[in-house]
């Protein structure tokens, strides 16, 4: 691969992440025309390592429904697309993938999955996560997410059992580590934003500065008791399985004590012991329910609790700004 | 009287001589008015830096860079929302470009947008040569009335000039006709969020390294009410410049700023303060949830843990 010396292997030294103006840009479009409501669009990163950064500096989108269309390959959509842009000088190494998400929903097994996969095959790769509603609300909202090398262990050996997750001290918090985002510029893309700010109007909506809320804490509420309702589900299911497996531990015992009763009867009798049966073909311990499903549901209500701590935060200042300027004019 | 304007150029036929004829003066003065009168071209900045960004990569030696552009079109305006760049060798008496590859790039593009269909082409660099001819003519074919947009990368007047023509026939008809471009009018356009990305990159030239983090929430609050400020003090030191007598009173101005004094909402005290606190009250009840919730999963993972 193209690896530099800078990475070893299970160690993340990825200390940042540039991205270039047309990514940005594009990852917007693709969403604004292509995605509706709460439909997901996705898409391919392409761009290289150098030292400790990974730069992205293109991209291309994924078409949707392909559901619909029985002939459609998406590896050879993929193949095609990055032989096409090749061609045209564009870095065609695969870096990542992006995708747009719904009020912050995004910590599922699809994404576990695919971007286990990506990083199984590219170390550095990351996904970027493109929150469309709150980049509407004010401030562009990219973030670049990669799993943690414990996640990736564990993926690997693809044991989700309670003891493997308990040995390796995996908690909902060490799942995903973001890397920071640094936007970066070369000077002709600087001429031309000088050029667009020159003929642009002065933008009229300042949305950032809006002072309505209710429907933002609504659904992202809303999301957040769905999501810990999942949850409770989860600890009730775990319980249950504490339960029985105690249970179970309690039954074994007695059964081991009677059988030793009746033994030194048996001597005490003069007759041959009962032979000695194998006590855990009997007992067979209960299913133990994957951990990987609350976790998840964990990450995602922990990012859910984040996202809406931020917007409070930032809803608090402009009311605060709201009072000031009517105090002075009052 | 006769002063072609800077930017149309005239590829003209061998056959047809350039004089100071009274016929080639009209023409000058039609396309003057012509220049109004072709559909609008609304671009959206994706296209530009997907443009940029090509130049940058182009082949050793090519002077230039052209590529396909995507849009829709009606009857007024033509909308340009995504380009890919074709490759293509040009020397001085032959150009060759790509034609497969540009057939094979619409053909995948048109997979993810179908509504996009190719509106024209794009070059790079200051003039239109006799090639741009011949490639128009290519795009004839793909498009009705194509448009070519030209992007001065090399920065000829220490501007990067962008401008869109039309070709047009013109000449005597029935002997040698010549074509014409015209120059049409550009709008940049925006969606809102498109709008929100590039305002946040206009800060990334203030900084000597060319680089811009994304700020945290409150910090971007604050830098938008500094913005406003901003705004508000110009308008103050207007003012100031016409009460002074500085600056002429302009009505039209005075008109916006009793709109903006009255929008300002009257309401009573004690109303403004129980709504603010109401809201206020929302918002610190929301806040307190989520800590509860994030310390109730992270209890729930120390107690499967133990």
């Amino acid at each position: 691969g193209d690896r530099l010396n800078g990475f070893e292997n299970g160690k993340t030294q990825l200390l940042c992440l540039c991205v270039r103006l047309q990514v940005v840009l594009k990852i917007i479009k693709h969403y604004q025309e292509e995605g509706q409501g709460s439909e997901v669009v996705q898409g391919v990163l392409l761009g290289l390592v150098v030292e400790d950064r990974l730069e992205i500096t293109n991209c291309f989108p994924f078409p949707q429904h392909t559901e619909d269309d029985v002939d459609f390959d998406e590896v050879q959509y993929q193949m095609e697309m990055m032989r096409s842009l090749r061609h045209v000088n564009i870095d065609h190494l695969h870096v990542g993938w992006y995708q747009s998400t719904y009020y912050g929903s995004f910590v599922s097994r699809a994404l576990l999955d695919s971007q286990f996969s990506y990083q199984h095959a590219i170390e550095e790769s990351v996904v970027l996560i493109y929150d469309p509603i709150k980049t509407a609300q004010g401030s562009l909202c990219l973030k670049a997410y990669r799993l943690t090398p414990k996640l990736m262990e564990i993926c690997k050996e693809k044991d989700f059992s309670p003891e493997a997750l308990k040995k390796a001290c995996i908690g909902y918090e060490h799942m995903l580590e973001e890397v920071p985002i640094v936007i970066k510029n070369s000077h002709l893309i600087n001429v031309l934003l000088l050029d667009l700010q020159e003929k642009s109007t002065v933008a009229d909506k300042h949305e950032l500065l809006n002072l309505s809320s209710s429907n933002h804490l609504e659904k992202s509420l809303q999301l957040l008791m769905d999501r810990v309702d999942g949850m409770s589900q989860e600890i009730v299911k775990y319980n249950t399985y504490c339960r029985n497996l105690t249970k179970q531990q309690q039954q074994k015992q007695q059964y081991l004590q009677r059988r030793q009763q009746e033994n030194t009867q048996r001597q005490s009798r003069g007759e041959p012991p009962l032979p000695e049966e194998d006590i855990n073909k009997m007992f067979k311990p209960p299913q133990a329910p994957p951990r990987m499903d609350t976790l998840l549901i964990a990450g995602q209500v922990n990012n859910y609790c984040q996202n809406i701590k931020a917007f409070t935060s930032q809803n608090l200042g402009k009311l605060f700004m709201a009072e000031a300027l009517q105090g002075h004019s009052s | 009287m006769c002063c072609c304007p800077a930017t149309a150029r005239i590829p003209w036929r061998p056959a047809l001589s350039f004089s100071s004829s009274p016929f080639v003066i009209f023409l000058h003065f039609l396309y003057k008015i012509m220049a109004v009168h072709g559909p609008l071209v609304k671009i959206h900045p994706v296209v530009l830096a997907s443009i940029v960004d090509s130049y940058e990569r182009r082949n050793e030696g090519a002077s230039r860079v052209i590529g396909t552009l995507l849009g829709t079109a009606d009857k007024h305006s033509v909308e340009v929302t995504n380009c890919f760049s074709v490759p293509h060798n040009e020397s001085e008496d032959e150009v060759a470009v790509d034609m497969e590859f540009a057939k094979n790039m619409y053909e995948l593009h048109k997979k993810v947008s179908p509504s996009e269909v190719i509106i024209g082409w794009y070059a790079t660099g200051y003039d239109i040569t006799e090639h741009s001819v011949l490639i128009h003519e290519y795009y004839s074919r793909e498009a009705p009335n194509p448009i070519h947009m030209t992007v001065d990368t090399a920065l000829q007047s220490n501007k990067m000039n962008i401008r869109a023509y039309v070709s047009s026939q013109m000449g005597v008809p029935g002997k040698t006709v010549g074509v014409m471009f015209t120059p049409l009018t550009i709008k940049y356009i925006y969606y809102d969020t498109e709008r929100i990305g590039v305002d946040l990159l206009q800060r990334t030239r203030a900084s000597p390294s060319r680089t811009n983090g994304l700020t945290t929430d409150l910090a971007q609050v604050a830098s938008a009410a500094g913005r406003v400020q901003e705004m508000l003090s110009t308008m103050l030191s207007y003012i100031e410049d016409v009460l002074s007598g500085k600056v002429m009173a302009d009505n039209s101005v005075g008109r916006y700023l009793m709109d903006l004094v009255n929008k300002v909402p009257k309401i009573t005290a004690e109303d403004f303060e129980s709504m603010l606190n109401s809201n206020i009250n929302d918002l610190l009840m929301v806040t307190y949830l989520a800590n509860l919730t994030q310390a109730q999963i992270a209890l729930n993972e120390k107690l499967v843990v133990l």
